[in-house]
């Protein structure tokens, strides 16, 4: 997983309330075999003016210019700007690596959906919600400048607008943690690695047949 | 020191490092896999430049998506030979061992573990499919996973867990003729709830469990996880040791016997304590037939259909009469009475040599009835099927009117070609009876091996020793 310690990022507004999993990343795409990938296809019926189904080149298909992820201005951007309850519905973890996929490393919104909190975390995305005002705030200035960019220190725990006005966020310390080293649940548990190879060892010298390979 | 329980002890002998949360970092020894919950596991460890930690723990087969006829063509579903390709090139990649399509090892991966002794007594097991609780027939600590701990299994060998409670159920007594494992585990289910179960790891024992034979057990702990329970298990005794003895991936010679010294200790200490504990008479166990669209609506084959409307739940009465509807059925209708258009014998749960040998013996010399528009038997493995033929069994099948078919997950899931049409109502040998679970619209009664060959037969459901 990325590590994930200071961003400096365009800042892209989706000026509506729950938006659901199945909107970040429609169903028809949760065939795929891949983890990755998925960045094309999102908001998908949102992006585009076809339907889109697995195996379409996107790059022919016609894009809605009314969606705000298709205005010039917000091209490269790195933080999404979202509102209340974000990432609702199905528990999908399709959604944050479709977002991740696309270039998002953060989502600012005043709430968002357990699941899909918890989701973000474990692929390299850091949600980070602010009181609604201050978001709505944030949705202002946005609008009102053209490549509106934030800078977010995760480790200090702060936002930073173009004005120099500092916003400060919670998060927890472990998750934090996780995220800053960039370690996910395989970094974090081959943190150990040294132990699990004594348990191994000593596992082998008693229960030797464990490890006889496939019998061979 | 104080008694332990089996569970207890296969946990304990596992954790590699124990958090003050209550988390652990639990050793995998046995790593299953197969094509459809594996590949985005697999591409992870790629995308972080990952290894798999010990490939010798990991054993891959194909069984979800694979076709049950004219294999030798291929799939023809373009997303189905994707997937199965994938695990294909995947195994290759990684050095990992598995039994590809046309292998005559190749079968549901349930069936294929304990074959090969790729499953031993006192193992962690995990596989990305939650009917992994079969393998605890084998005094292993065995349950599914999703596919990031698929992911995590791969590259450390160890799963983050946290230790369930403990239940035990107790089935004394003697079993009565004709009553199978399936009974048995339909049973319990009808017992205990679907969710009796959830939070626990349960231990099956008593002497109508020490009379069931290895495949029964199997059927047995396979269908713990319909009964909420992650994973379910069984003491070892001399029938484990015996089935274990000679198997291609099981220890040879001296070794052998030094496993069985250590495997002889698996089995709950005298006094142990449970969290929880049920007792069940055995006597009481009929052959059992699902009449709903869950594990737990199930009634003995001369019983019938339960009436809603004496159920003083709302809630419960409710789940009955929309279970009805969509089986299609009026309440107080006899089993008996409830003619069938499919038959299906196989699944992870039925397909091992000793359920087909009972489906055949009730199936030679009839024929399947003419309202029966299909009847098919779908063997566990390429093994099973080999040892079939070779006692003759798919000529008896076959001259009944059954279709003989290659193996695989097949009808249980309808992923492949296999599938009940909106409707269809299905004597299933397999596990889950839930909403188009065989197919969309598709109506499913789980019954034993046995039962579902006298359905065959009949055309209807029928207590196999009714048969004239
Ligand atoms: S036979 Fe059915 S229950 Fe068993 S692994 Fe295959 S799909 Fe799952």
């Amino acid at each position: 997983m990325k590590a994930f310690k200071q961003l400096n990022g365009i800042v892209v507004p989706l000026d509506r309330p729950n938006v659901d999993t199945d909107a970040i990343i429609p169903k028809q795409f949760l065939k795929s075999i891949h983890r990755s990938g998925f960045g094309p296809n999102l908001f998908d019926e949102w992006r585009y003016l076809d339907h889109g189904e697995p195996g379409m080149d996107n790059s022919k298909r016609p894009l809605n210019p009314e969606f705000v992820l298709n205005k010039k201005r917000y091209q490269g951007a790195e933080i999404l700007l979202g509102r209340e309850n974000f990432g609702c519905g199905s528990s999908r973890e399709h959604a944050p690596w479709a977002l991740e996929d696309y270039g998002i490393r953060a989502i600012i919104a005043p709430s968002f959906a357990d699941i899909f909190y918890n989701n973000c975390f474990k692929n390299g995305l850091l949600p980070i919600r602010l009181d609604a005002e201050i978001v709505d705030r944030l949705f202002r200035e946005t609008f009102e400048s053209e490549s509106y960019r934030l800078s977010v220190d995760l480790e200090k725990q702060l936002i930073e607008t173009p004005s120099g006005e500092k916003i400060a966020f919670d998060v927890d310390s472990f998750r934090k943690h996780c995220l800053v080293e960039g370690l996910d649940d395989i970094g974090l548990t081959l943190i150990h690695k040294d132990e699990i190879r004594a348990y191994e060892k000593r596992r082998e010298s008693v229960q030797p047949w464990l490890f006889n390979r496939n019998g061979k | 020191m104080k008694p332990r329980n089996l569970y207890d002890k296969l946990w304990e002998s596992h954790v590699v490092r124990q958090e003050e949360d209550g988390t652990a970092l639990l050793y995998i020894d046995r790593h299953l896999v197969h094509e459809v919950t594996s590949p985005q596991a697999f591409e992870g460890l790629r995308i972080n430049g990952r290894t798999p930690w010990r490939q010798g723990s990991v054993l891959a087969v194909a069984d979800h998506n694979v076709p049950t006829t004219g294999r030798e063509a291929g799939i023809k579903d373009p997303i189905s030979r994707l997937q199965v390709e994938t695990l294909d090139s995947n195994c290759e990649h990684f050095g990992i061992e598995e039994f590809r399509m046309n292998d005559l090892r190749q079968g549901i991966v349930h069936v294929v573990g304990p074959e090969q002794g790729a499953t031993l007594p006192g193992m962690t097991v995990v596989c990305g499919d939650s009917h992994t609780s079969t393998h605890g027939a084998f005094a292993a600590l065995a349950f599914g996973i999703g596919t990031s701990e698929v992911e995590h299994v791969l590259a450390t060998q160890c799963l983050i867990a946290r230790k369930s409670k403990s239940m035990r159920i107790s089935v004394e007594g003697k079993l009565s003729p004709g009553v199978t494992a399936k009974d048995v585990a339909l049973y319990i289910i009808g017992k205990i709830g679907t969710a009796g179960g959830t939070g626990y790891a349960m231990e099956f024992s008593g002497n109508a469990i020490r009379s069931l034979s290895m495949e029964g057990r199997m059927t047995l702990c396979n269908m713990a996880i319909e009964a909420g329970a992650r994973a379910g298990m069984v003491a070892v005794d001399e029938k484990t040791l015996d089935y274990v003895r000679g198997r291609p991936f099981s220890p040879k010679g001296e070794m052998f016997d030094a496993a069985c010294r250590y495997w002889n200790t698996l089995k709950s200490d005298e006094g142990a304590s449970f969290d929880s504990e049920v007792t069940i008479d055995a006597a009481e166990i009929r052959p059992q037939v699902t009449w709903g669209t869950s594990p737990e609506m199930v009634v003995p084959i001369d019983g019938s259909v339960p009436d809603p409307g004496k159920v003083a739940d709302p809630v419960k009465r409710q789940g009955m009469e929309k279970a009805l509807e969509y089986m299609g059925l009026k309440p107080d209708t006899k089993m008996e009475d409830i003619q069938v258009d499919k038959v299906f014998i196989g699944s992870c749960t039925n397909s091992r040599i000793e359920d087909l040998r009972a489906a055949a013996a009730i199936v030679r010399g009839r024929h399947v009835a003419g309202n029966v528009k299909l009847a098919m038997v779908v063997p566990g493995s390429g093994l099973v099927k080999h040892q079939a033929e070779e006692e003759g069994l798919d000529r008896i099948f076959i001259d009944a009117g059954f279709e003989w078919r290659d193996p695989g997950c097949s009808m249980c899931l309808a992923m492949n070609d296999d599938r009940l049409r909106p409707g269809e109502r299905c004597a299933s040998t397999s596990n889950r009876n839930f909403e188009g679970r065989q197919g969309p619209g598709g109506r499913t009664h789980l019954v034993s091996p046995e039962l579902a060959a006298a359905a065959a037969v009949a055309g209807h459901f029928i207590d196999p020793g009714k048969l004239s």
